[in-house]
């Protein structure tokens, strides 16, 4: 915007017109020599890691999407979601009964937590893969009494549901910390009005308390369903045949391990990113109501960007 | 004097204690249908916390505490008091509306479905008609526009008269007011207050905990002042506001005006 016009419109349009600045930035050189170096580095290491003959680029390729590594991931993802549900539900029981006023309660999900943290996901996923040799049998009956039904328990634990038990037992013990912090955070004035309004305690944790809690809970749980997503590689020691095990397996037998492993790291990398995209949507979903601006997403601030070249007109905010 | 049926709340000796400290010395009051009864006293004195033991949101230690001649919090069977159940608690809430001083609306939801919530929650109202009875109140309350609304998207004067709404929707037969416009700017007071005198108008029993001296001399029927846990003197707003009788009515008034 040149002077005159400046001067011309007057007061009204000041602030409008010096949104427009058009300075000269600040220069920053040692930015740029840094970013130079940075980037040297980086294409000499893609370089000699991308023409590198023993790395088997065909291998990497011919296995990308060979049957055996697809089962694999399906394996690691539906673990992964069902961990993950075990680990949400026996959180949020954990952490209701933390804060109940039963004395009893709070101490027994205390003690569930302090065993179930303070203990090596590997050394609990053993535990419960080896648990048919200390417990043979599972039966459901009068204890001390007649047993009605009687389980193998080498038949009941299979690798599967070791994994399961192991990953969502353990994951459960996070989250209930996380659910907590998410329910301490939601002001005592909310369930005061709830209670106020004749809504009983379980109405007000569910309709008042929890909706709240979620935006708290929401971004850790995100963290947590990623992090699961590669601590199920861990129940390759359990012979689970997830991606990890799968590729192990390919790779004894060509003793093409780099390459194999290139291919998971490619597919745990494909994983993760799209769980963070979805992360990042859930966010936005439940920020709802507590800002009046929501963030613009992904697409919006392209798009936006693409706007922004073309000078927009005064009358336009 | 009315009749005892016409008593909507009675308080004898009731005492709150925080620990070691007691909050309240033992509460002697009764308001009748309709009444407009204003509690001021300085900050501390234990309004608040009397308020907070009408609806149970605090336990009294001892005395006892009647809405509509029923024993709030407990139940007298066998000669026995006997301590009420989460649900029964619920129950006896439901026909007393409160309002905060810090609104606390559900910021989650609009400000229609915090009028909704309660009714189809609690009354198994149908949304229809919850909806439809939530639109009139938002419109007595003089926010028809507002209704999709969230919290965060109004002022604090709206806000608070969404929440003076939810609290209606609940056809409660008592409103307390704690503080209701405390937390307002000077300019949105008004706007709280013309709704508070349209409740009064239209036979709303209320017990308002205010330091609006115009408001309790115009609106209210009688007027307790609090101070260090009891009830210090009580009588007309006229009465009390023109010719106190206590030092600590007086030293009090002369610093609110
Ligand atoms: N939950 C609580 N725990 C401990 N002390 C409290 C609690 N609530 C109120 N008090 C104390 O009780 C006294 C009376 O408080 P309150 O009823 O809020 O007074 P008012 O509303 O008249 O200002 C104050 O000294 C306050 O610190
Ligand atoms: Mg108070």
């Amino acid at each position: 915007m040149s002077e005159s016009t400046l001067r011309t419109t007057g007061v009204t349009k000041t602030a409008a017109v010096s949104r427009e600045i058009e300075a000269v930035p600040v220069r920053r050189p040692g930015r740029w020599a840094a970013s130079a170096v940075m980037a040297f580095l980086l294409v000499f290491l893609l370089q000699g890691w991308a023409a590198n003959p023993r790395m088997q680029w065909a291998t990497v390729g011919d296995h990308l999407f060979a049957p055996v590594v697809l089962e694999g991931l399906g394996t690691t993802l539906w673990l992964t979601a069902a961990s993950m549900a075990i680990g949400i539900l026996g959180g949020v029981v954990l952490a209701v009964l933390r804060m109940s006023d039963n004395p009893l309660l709070t101490r027994l999900s205390w003690l569930y937590i302090w065993v179930f943290r303070g203990t090596p996901l590997l050394v609990q996923l053993l535990f419960w893969y080896f648990l048919a040799a200390v417990v043979p049998h599972v039966g459901l009956g009068v204890p001390w009494g007649p047993t009605f039904v009687e389980f193998d328990t080498n038949r009941l634990v299979t690798q599967t549901s070791a994994a399961l038990l192991g990953l969502g037992l353990h994951e459960a013990a996070y989250m209930a910390e996380i659910v907590r912090s998410g329910i301490t955070s939601v002001d005592d004035g909310q369930s005061e009005a709830s209670h106020a309004l004749g809504m009983t305690r379980r109405q007000t944790l569910r309709r008042i308390v929890l909706p709240q809690a979620l935006r708290i809970i929401i971004p850790p749980t995100g963290n947590q369903v990623i992090s699961m997503l590669k601590t199920t590689s861990l129940v390759s020691v359990i012979a689970v045949p997830e991606l990890l095990t799968s590729i192990q397996a390919i790779y004894s037998r060509n003793f093409q391990q780099i390459p194999l492993l290139t291919v998971a790291c490619a597919w745990y990398l494909l994983a993760v990113s799209v769980l963070s995209v979805g992360q990042y949507y859930l966010e936005r979903r439940y920020g709802r109501g507590s800002s009046r601006d929501l963030p613009p997403t992904p697409l919006q601030r392209v798009r936006g960007s693409l706007a922004t070249r073309r000078p927009a007109p005064l009358e336009d905010r | 004097m009315r009749t005892n049926t016409a008593t909507v709340v009675r308080a004898e000796g009731v005492h709150k204690s925080f620990g070691r400290t007691e909050v309240l010395k033992g509460i002697d009051l009764s308001v009748s249908a309709g009444e407009v009864m204003c509690l001021v006293g300085p900050s501390g004195s234990g309004k608040s916390t009397f308020l907070r033991c009408i609806n149970r949101l605090e336990r009294i230690d001892a005395g006892r505490l009647y809405v509509r001649d029923q024993l709030i919090g407990y139940e007298e069977r066998d000669g026995r008091v006997h301590e009420l159940d989460d649900a029964a608690v619920a129950r006896q809430r439901r026909g007393i509306g409160m309002v905060f001083q810090r609104f606390n609306l559900f910021p989650h939801m609009t400000a229609l479905q915090n009028v909704m919530e309660a009714p189809v929650q609690v009354r198994k109202e149908s949304r229809a008609e919850a909806e439809e009875r939530a639109r009139s109140l938002l419109a007595r309350v003089g926010l028809a526009d507002r209704a999709h609304s969230y919290p965060s998207q109004l002022s604090g004067g709206q806000q608070q008269r969404v929440a003076i709404a939810r609290a209606l929707a609940m056809r409660p037969e008592l409103m307390l007011f704690d503080e209701p416009t405390s937390a307002l700017d000077p300019e949105l007071v008004g706007e709280v207050l013309d709704v508070m005198r349209g409740l009064a108008d239209d036979g709303m029993t209320m017990i308002v905990v205010t330091h609006e001296m115009g408001f309790a001399r115009e609106v209210g029927d009688s007027l307790v002042f609090m101070d260090g846990g009891v009830v210090v003197e009580s009588g007309t707003p006229a009465d009390v506001l023109g010719s106190p009788r206590h030092g600590r009515t007086r030293s009090f008034l002369g610093k609110v005006r």
